[in-house]
Order: structure tokens, then sequence, then C-alpha cells
């Protein structure tokens, strides 16, 4: 995902072009926003044991599980599918490997257990979702709209309604242990995401997932295996959740059936609208969703911040991608096009970038 | 725009049209299939638990269903368009949460209903824009009000509402005895159950008997072909989402009375029930075919599960959304199976 720049201006240029940038003045104006409530807010200090400590640390040890269902996600909506399953996997991640690790030993094999085990049951969530859709042919919202609501009541049932805790070392320090003075959770979800974004982007995976975004008909034509290539979409998408939900569950050591990834699906669907994917399909951006998954979290942790309700944060995540729903709908832009042709004095400055 | 009115064709008359009917009855496959299930469940709890066939059970069927009715037509009127609507719980909390809130603080509590049911049509004419004229996927539009709406129940409140006992809003949960059976086996209404009966008569009404009725199937079978029949799709997609938004409002009323409080977390999971009884009852999630009356009966299904699930004990309450869920699933595939049989 190189931009095709010569010089540094040109690089800047680029940049500014992609939506993503947006996402990043945004987290900057939010930083800015606390920073002027408390001038000590970016502060990052060194730690008791050797590790970087401070809000900024906090935010991207939040951003991890965003992240990583904001790659899923954006995965599946470049297919011109949707996945609200995502938080409802996290959950039944999260309760899964709780009830197991309660009664097993304290030891680094349970904790690697704990992890195999939700890697199946999200990648079976996930299948059920793909077959659903690839196999059945059901709309890509519907199915996962019953693993959304009924994954809740699978939490429940595998806890016995409880919110189960459990102590295990290994697991603990996937949430909240440091590597190079960094959070774990933040470099391993950096590490998927990057290895995900290589994979769709040095192989024709990607270019094979849009193709079925545009038009399934001509992706079928063209030879693209469209059944299997969704089937893998939607497992991808649960497995990415589950780690998401092991991230969320391991920081606390436990999972909690009603609160643990509720209301995640907004904060995945909106990641990959601010950084520059269309809910229609057909086209991807991996960097902008992680962009966006990052705004996401400083969103989160400013609301807090400023002193209101976090039951509230969803009222503003609605405004948000209501606003960016607007803003890529054809109406406004057309809007917009006609003022700017109107006031445009300089044409020969917009010239195409190849994206 | 061409003021093209469509006038029904003479109607064939006698055997042949008896014929017809019966052939154009593979569409109510699923809503035979629905009211068969409500009747083996009926006949299945009588026989295993007992005391379900009896007035005083029935009754209580449809005065702890009442909301979902409510919520279950709008719905229909939705899914028939081909949309969906996933903010009806949402909505239901902000303005329940919303209107005890002003009850309490001294509101007129007939205006403050009002504003409870307008409340819902302002969610729902906000869903409406945006698929309409802003082209966004109904399910991402109505997701969004879905979070709006939960979102700002939680701004007013995150604590349980209750109302004052001799606030008018109780009086519309108050139990109406009209048949004093034997010992408590009587048959009761309450006022939500008169309103929940008019809102489905209405519907039916609407939907068979007017041309904003016909229109709403009409875009569900083809949007662009109502549209180039010179049909109003923009005002009457619109109108199904405002129709469903209001509604909400008003399950949201009937749900408050019944209950005499409110809380940000009420009607979490009730889009699926509303989804799945409009489902269960034959509606096509793909629109243009479906019965509201069909719809009701899936509501009772739902609301005669739960009945079951209690009287049995065995089954743990949390996995109702599971079993919700899973009907869900069949009476869709169901549902693609008998298409896929008529497209052949």
């Amino acid at each position: 995902m190189s931009a095709n720049a010569h010089g540094p201006s040109e690089a800047l240029k680029g940049l500014v072009r992609r939506q993503y940038f947006w996402g990043i003045v945004a987290i900057a104006l939010l930083l800015l926003v606390n920073l002027i409530k408390d001038p000590g807010y970016l502060a990052v200090s060194i730690g008791s044991s050797g590790n970087l400590v401070g809000n900024v640390i906090d935010i991207l040890r939040a951003a991890a599980p965003i992240i990583l269902i904001a790659v899923g996600m954006c995965l599946v909506v470049a297919t011109g599918g949707i996945d609200l399953s995502v938080g409802s996997v996290m959950v039944v991640a999260g309760a899964v490997s709780m009830e197991f690790l309660k009664g097993a030993p304290d030891t680094v094999g349970s904790g690697l257990a704990a992890i195999g085990l939700v890697v199946v049951v999200s990648a079976a969530l996930g299948a059920v979702n793909g077959a659903l859709v690839s196999v059945v042919g059901l709309q890509p919202f519907i199915s996962t709209l019953v693993i959304m609501l009924a994954g809740r009541g699978l939490a429940k049932v595998i806890t016995g309604g409880q919110n189960t805790s459990a102590t295990n070392e290994t697991f603990r320090w996937i949430a909240n242990g440091y590597v190079l003075g960094l959070p774990v959770v933040f470099l391993l979800a950096l590490l998927l995401a990057v290895a995900m974004g290589l994979l769709v982007r040095r192989s024709a995976l990607g270019l094979m997932l849009e193709a079925i975004g545009m038009d399934a008909k001509a992706a079928r034509l063209a030879g693209v295996n469209r059944r299997a290539l969704l089937f893998t979409v939607y497992i991808l998408g649960g497995v990415l959740a589950g780690f998401a939900g092991v991230f969320a569950t391991a920081s606390v050591m436990t999972v909690d059936v009603s609160r643990t990834g509720y209301q995640l699906e907004l904060d995945a669907i909106l990641a990959v609208v601010i950084g520059g994917t269309s809910l229609a399909g057909g086209k991807f951006n991996i960097t902008g969703a992680v962009v966006g998954a990052i705004l996401i979290a400083t969103l989160d942790k400013t609301v807090v911040f400023l002193g209101v309700s976090s039951s509230a944060t969803p009222a503003f995540k609605a405004v948000v991608i209501v606003v960016l729903c607007l803003l890529q709908s054809e109406r406004v832009r057309r809007m917009f096009r006609q003022r700017r042709a109107a006031g445009a004095a300089r044409p020969a400055e917009r010239e195409v970038v190849a994206a | 725009m061409s003021a093209l009115t469509t006038h029904p064709t003479a109607e064939p008359t006698g055997v042949r049209a008896l014929a017809k009917r019966l052939s154009l009855h593979l569409d109510t496959l699923p809503t035979a299939a629905a009211v068969v299930i409500f009747i083996g469940m009926i006949v299945y709890g009588e026989a295993a638990y007992g005391r379900i066939v009896q007035f005083n059970t029935l009754s209580n069927l449809l005065i702890n269903n009442a909301h979902l009715v409510i919520l279950t037509v709008g719905l229909t009127f939705v899914i028939l368009t081909g949309g969906i609507d996933l903010s009806v719980g949402a909505v239901i909390a902000f303005s329940s949460v919303a209107g005890v809130m002003l009850m309490n603080a001294g509101w007129n509590p007939w205006l403050a209903m009002l504003l409870m049911v307008l409340i819902g049509t302002a969610f729902g004419a906000a869903s409406g824009v945006l698929v309409q004229y802003f082209h966004v996927q109904p399910f991402i539009a109505t997701l969004a009000m879905m979070f709006l709406g939960r979102g700002l129940a939680s701004i007013l409140s995150t604590v349980p509402e209750r109302l004052a006992d001799d606030s008018p809003l109780r009086s519309l949960g108050t139990q109406i005895e009209i048949y004093d059976g034997p010992k408590v086996d009587d048959i009761v209404i309450t006022p939500g159950v008169i309103i929940a009966a008019i809102v489905v008569a209405a519907a039916f009404f609407v939907l068979h008997r007017t041309r904003t009725g016909r229109t709403v199937y009409a875009i569900g079978g083809s949007e662009q072909s109502a549209a180039l029949m010179g049909l109003p799709v923009a005002a009457t997609k619109m109108w199904v989402y405002i129709i469903s938004g209001t509604l909400s409002g008003l399950a949201a009323v009937v749900y408050t009375a019944r209950l005499g409080s409110a809380q940000n977390i009420t009607g979490i999971g009730w889009e699926l029930d509303a989804i799945a009884a409009t489902v269960i009852g034959g509606t096509l999630l793909t629109g243009g075919a479906g019965f509201v009356l069909g719809s009701v009966v899936g509501a009772l299904v739902l609301g005669l599960m739960n009945v079951l699930i209690t009287r049995d004990g065995g089954i743990p309450p949390e996995a109702t959304t599971i079993i919700t869920g899973g009907i869900l699933l069949v009476f869709v595939l169901l549902q693609r199976a008998v298409l896929a049989r008529r497209r052949e």
C-alpha cells in the first residue's frame, strides 16, 4: 500500500488524499482536547518495572481488541457482507476460556490450551456464519444477527449465567504484560493486523475478495471461488474476534457475560468506515481500519476522561457513523462535487491518484 | 408524478376462483406452518404440563405479549418492503425511560405518553431518511439508531425508573375481567391488549385494503418495477420506517404500563424476537410476501415458547435466545426452500 509518490511533498499529498488521514487528524484533535483539560495527559513515564506508563499506552492497550475485530470486519465488508456477530463471538471466547481455566492448573500449558480452545470455538462460530452466507446464500446481516443475539445466550449458558473468573499467569500476561516497554496486547494486535495485511495484499486474495464485493457474478465468471473465499473470510473474522475476546477478558481475568464485547460490532463497523472502506463492498483498507480502531479507543478514553458515563458512548458513536454514512452517500457527494466544481479555479491540480 | 391508478381486474368466480386462491397459497405455507406449530405447542404443553388450554393462561399470553405483537406488526411493514429495523428494542428503552422520567418530573402523563410514541416516530423518520434519501443500507441505518437509542437511554438513567403508583399510565395495564370463570380461570384483558388488537386490525386494513398497502408489497416484490409503475416508492419507504418507529413507541407505552418501570436495558434482543415472529408468521425476509395476521401468530408462538420453557424448568432461561435464533434460522431456510421450489 505504498503511495506512488516521488518527494516528501508528494508523499504528504498522497497521505492527505487517503481517508484515514482524517482519522489521524481526529485522533490528534481528541488528544488535544484531553491535553487542554490536563496538560500532562500525553506524558509517558517509565514505570517501576521498566515499562512505559501513561494515558497513550492505555489507549493503545484498549485499541488492541478493536484492531482485531476491525481487521476481520474489513475483510468481510470487502466481500460486500457484514459480520454483526463479532461482539458475541468475543463473549463466547471469553466464557469458554474462563470456564476452561477455572478448573485448569495455573501453567503455561493450560493458558495455551485455553487459547487453542478459543480458536476452535470462534472458528466454529465463524464457520456457521460462513456456511449460512456462502452455502445457503442467506443475507450476511441476518445470519450474523442470529449469531449476535444467540451468541450472548450461548455465553450465558456456558457460564451458567455467572460472571466467571479464573487465574492463569500466562493468560493474564497477554493482556497485562509488556515487551520492549509496550503492552503485549497492542503488539500482538499489530502483528496480526500486519500479517493479515501482508497475506491479502501480497497475494491475490485481497483482489479476489474485492472482486466478490464488486460483482459476485463477474467474479464467478472470472474463476474466483466465491464459496470457499466467503467461508474463509467469515472464519477469519470469527477467529480474530475470538482473540479480541481473549484480550478483553484476560486483562481482568473475568468474563462479564452481559458486557464483554457488548455493542462492539458498531466499533468494528465504525473503524472500518473511518478507514475508508465502503460498506457497499468492493474495496478495503486494513491500515485505515487500524487507524479507525485507534481513533475509537481514543474516543472511548476521551469521553470517560471528560466525565461522561461510559454507557453513553454508543450514542456518540452512532452519531459519528451516521455522519460517515452520509458522507459516503452519493447524494451528499454530488452536493460537494457541485460546490467544488463551482469554486474550482485550478482544475489541473485535481489529478487522479492511482489508489 | 403521473397519476397512475391501479384498478383490480375482475375476479374470476366459482370453482376457478377457489382453485386460483388455493394455488396462491404456496405463499402461505410458512404461515400455515406457524399455525400448526402454535396448535402443536398448545397440545404438547397441555399434555406435558397441563393448565395450558384455559382462559387464564391464554389471557396472560395475550397480556404479556401485547407489546411484542405491536412491535411485530411494525416490523412486518418494514420487512415486506425488503428492509429491516434493528432499532425497535433500543427505541423502546429510550422512549420508556424518557417517558417515565418526565412523568415523575411532573409532566402531564397523557402528554408524556404522546411524547413516548412521538420519540418512536422520530427514530423511524431518521431511519427512513437515511435509507431512502441517502441510500444507507437499512440494517446499518437502523443499527446506528439502535446504538443511538440505547446510548441516549443510558445518558438519561442507568437504574430502573419506577412509575408512581397512581400514574394514569398504569391504568393501561389494569386487568379487566370480561368473563368470570371458576376460581381464577377468567378471561382477562388489559387496555394494552385492546390497543394491540386495534393496531393489528388497522395494519390488516392498510396492508390488504389500501393503495399504500399494495405499494408496500410491490416495493418488496421489485422496487424498480414499483417505481416504473409510478407507485410512490420513496414516500412509502419513508412511511414503513415511520410506522415501525411509531409502533415501537406505542409498544413502549404498553410495556411500561404493564411493568410499571423502565430501564435503559429494557428490550435488549427484542429486535430478534420481533424479526423471528415476523418470519415465523410467513413474511419473506426478502420482502414482497407475508401476512400481518401470520406475524401475530408468530409473536404468540414465541410467547407460548417462553411459557413452556418456564413450565418445564429444565431449560435455563438464558437458552431462550438460542432457541429463538434457531427457530428463526429454520424458518429462513424453509422460506428459501419454498422459494427455490417455486422458481423451478
